[in-house]
């Protein structure tokens, strides 16, 4: 038989069974469905924890130093400014504290010690008065630059807030600058911080000691010559040798972090991906459940098949294409479900997430292949039966 | 006259435990173009695997079948199935057809497997059921139709790719006197018209409709008679 005709008689049949031919394929359905809407959605969650990394700078590279022996100081962190490639270094030294201003309190505030540079560093942008300048460094005063949720919840907006007091863990600050807001990503609440000058912090947090620096590459192209020669600068500080040369610190460039974020988020998705596919194979199993089902009922219809002239790869490609269309058809609707699930979807995890065009050809191609791997068994079993008995069967 | 079916000493042995039932025991037939011959014999005498290999539905444990000339005995499963579409017509006890299928569509499937075009398929098959009588009964389905219309479904689909050998098995079986009466008529029309025809029948009086009877008994010929002979 033609294809085309094979394709016909195979909606005929499945038309013939609506409700079972439905509820097989419900098992494709919800398979293909739940792998898309997964996957989906960690990609979504990839995508703007990506960009929100990449929002902090291409060129940022973040230092932490764990060895005592490297007590970093001014003259350290100049000397890393002038290392080839480097362009910004800023210390940095942070601690949770509640904030007061008046009546209102904001709990668990980063409270983060910078320099002049961390503002270009970061990419900040100030949206009422200034930012920490070296001169605030310099004299060690208690200024306070803040995040714009906490210029909403005690001052009811930027504008207000600047001039104002603020008490931090108890000690005042006088509030000189409000940032923009950032948003909220996998590195907590952008917007709930407070940048005070570092040499304050230090004092402040009773902490001398300057154990994580950031620093920006000169541009993109020198992040790996940069972070190289902050590394060699770090191991001759410490006078560390072989194995414990790369024991004392991290140096850690935004690709890296993207790279080793991208690892685990790969790891993620295919492991979610596996147990959404568990659901597809249960739903294949269904498939082929059902086709010998029709098979056996079918068997005289076989036989009459045979007598009258079709050829074993006729009946093979009648069964193998009911299969192969209940699943084709399942997964369509199972995709077109997803699709209309993105939208109620990216509202609850709060990321924009699409079905993008790969992953819809492979839920396609899945089902199909689904089809053909529940479905050839039965087919050949149809196929084999021997002719007379199909026509003795009652 | 040209031979059409020549089956030579053919055997067909049946193990059922440790015993061998002999279903076919040396039968040798030969029967020739326009022939109308029916075989006939009680249940267990053979007849209906006899009429499975007429009909290429299986295969003799020795002996040979030759089928217009050609020797088909040691034909694979799939060599059988295209010389059962194009040489072979069946029409059943049972009827056979298809219930999800129109009468029209019913009749097409021999020519379908044949790989012939739609269109031309459906000239055929719409011929084959004028020749039948049921030109207004195209898209009826078999369970519109009685039993006797039914069996003239049947013989349009085992007219549909022309093929040389007509292979009836109790075609009146299944229907009253009257409609078997009609089918009988009809079966004799083609064999006016040309065909030639097999029919397997336990009845004498289906049997004794054909010019030629053969006595099927034990899996052995036991009696082949002409009609008008002695």
């Amino acid at each position: 038989m033609v294809y085309s005709e094979a394709f016909l008689s195979a909606i005929k049949a499945i038309w013939a069974h609506k409700m079972r031919s439905f509820l097989t394929m419900l098992g494709i359905i919800i398979g293909i469905f739940s792998v898309t809407v997964l996957i989906s959605a960690a990609q979504g969650t990839t995508a703007s924890v990506t960009e929100s990394i990449e929002g902090m700078g291409s060129n940022l590279i973040s230092v932490f130093v764990f060895d005592k022996r490297a007590n970093l100081n001014e003259r350290d962190l100049s000397d890393i400014e002038n290392l080839p490639g480097v362009s910004l270094v800023s210390p940095y030294v942070s601690s949770q504290f509640t904030v007061k201003s008046g009546a209102n309190t904001v709990e668990g505030v980063e409270t983060i010690g910078v320099m002049e540079e961390y503002q270009t560093i970061r990419d900040y942008k100030i949206s009422a008065g200034r930012f920490v300048t070296e001169s605030d460094n310099k004299k060690r005063i208690r200024v306070a630059v803040i995040g714009s949720e906490i210029a909403d919840d005690a001052f009811g907006g930027s504008s207000g807030a600047v001039g104002q007091e603020l008490t931090i863990g108890g000690t005042k600050f006088d509030i000189i600058g409000v940032l923009e807001p950032e948003g909220t990503s996998f590195m907590g609440n952008l917007d709930k911080i407070v940048l005070i000058p570092f040499s304050t912090a230090q004092r402040f947090l009773q902490d001398t000691e300057i154990r994580n620096i950031y620093v920006s590459a000169e541009s993109s192209d020198t992040v790996e010559m940069a972070k190289e020669n902050i590394e060699n600068y770090l191991i001759e500080l410490t006078g560390a040798t072989g194995d414990e040369e790369k024991e004392g610190y991290f140096v850690y460039s935004q690709s890296e972090i993207l790279e080793n974020l991208n690892t685990v988020t790969g790891t993620m998705t295919a492991f979610l991906a596996s147990i959404a596919a568990i659901s597809l194979l249960v739903g294949g199993i269904g498939i082929m459940n059902i086709m010998l089902v029709s098979v056996t009922e079918r068997t005289r219809e076989i036989g009459i098949q045979k007598a009258i002239g079709a050829t074993r790869k006729d009946i093979l490609i009648q069964f193998l294409i009911e299969a192969i269309l209940v699943s084709g058809v399942g997964g369509i609707i199972g995709l077109i479900l997803a699709y209309a699930a993105t939208g109620p979807l990216s509202n609850i995890i709060g990321s924009q997430i699409g079905i993008e065009s790969g992953v819809m050809l492979i839920a396609i191609g899945f089902s199909l292949v689904v089809g053909v791997v529940f479905g050839i068994y039965p087919a050949i079993r149809a196929s084999k039966l021997n002719p007379i008995e199909a026509l003795r069967y009652e | 006259m040209k031979t059409l079916i020549d089956i030579k000493n053919m055997y067909k042995i049946y193990e059922m435990g440790s015993e061998k039932v002999h279903a076919l025991d040396g039968v040798s037939i030969k029967v020739h173009e326009h022939e109308f011959v029916a075989i006939i014999g009680p249940s267990g005498s053979g007849k209906s695997t006899l009429m499975n290999m007429i009909g290429c539905l299986d295969t003799p444990s020795s002996g040979e079948y030759f089928l217009e000339g050609i020797n088909i005995s040691k034909y694979s499963e799939n060599e059988l199935a295209h010389i059962r579409n194009a040489k072979i017509g069946f029409i059943f006890q049972q009827f056979n057809l298809f219930r999800r299928l129109s009468a029209l569509e019913n009749v097409e499937m021999p020519a379908k497997y044949m790989r012939i075009p739609r269109e031309e398929r459906k000239k055929r098959a719409k011929r084959a059921l004028d020749i039948v009588g049921l030109s207004d009964r195209l898209n009826h389905r078999p369970t519109e139709l009685s039993g006797g219309q039914q069996q003239r479904v049947a013989i349009a689909r085992s007219l549909v790719n022309d093929p040389p050998v007509v292979l009836a098995d109790e075609p009146t079986g299944n229907l009253d006197s009257k409609s078997g009466e009609d089918i009988m008529n009809m079966i004799k029309e083609l064999h006016k018209q040309g065909s030639t025809i097999v029919l397997i029948t336990h009845d004498i009086d289906v049997a004794n409709e054909a010019d030629r009877v053969i006595h099927l008994r034990d899996g052995k010929i036991t009696l082949d008679k002409k009609k008008g002979a002695n």
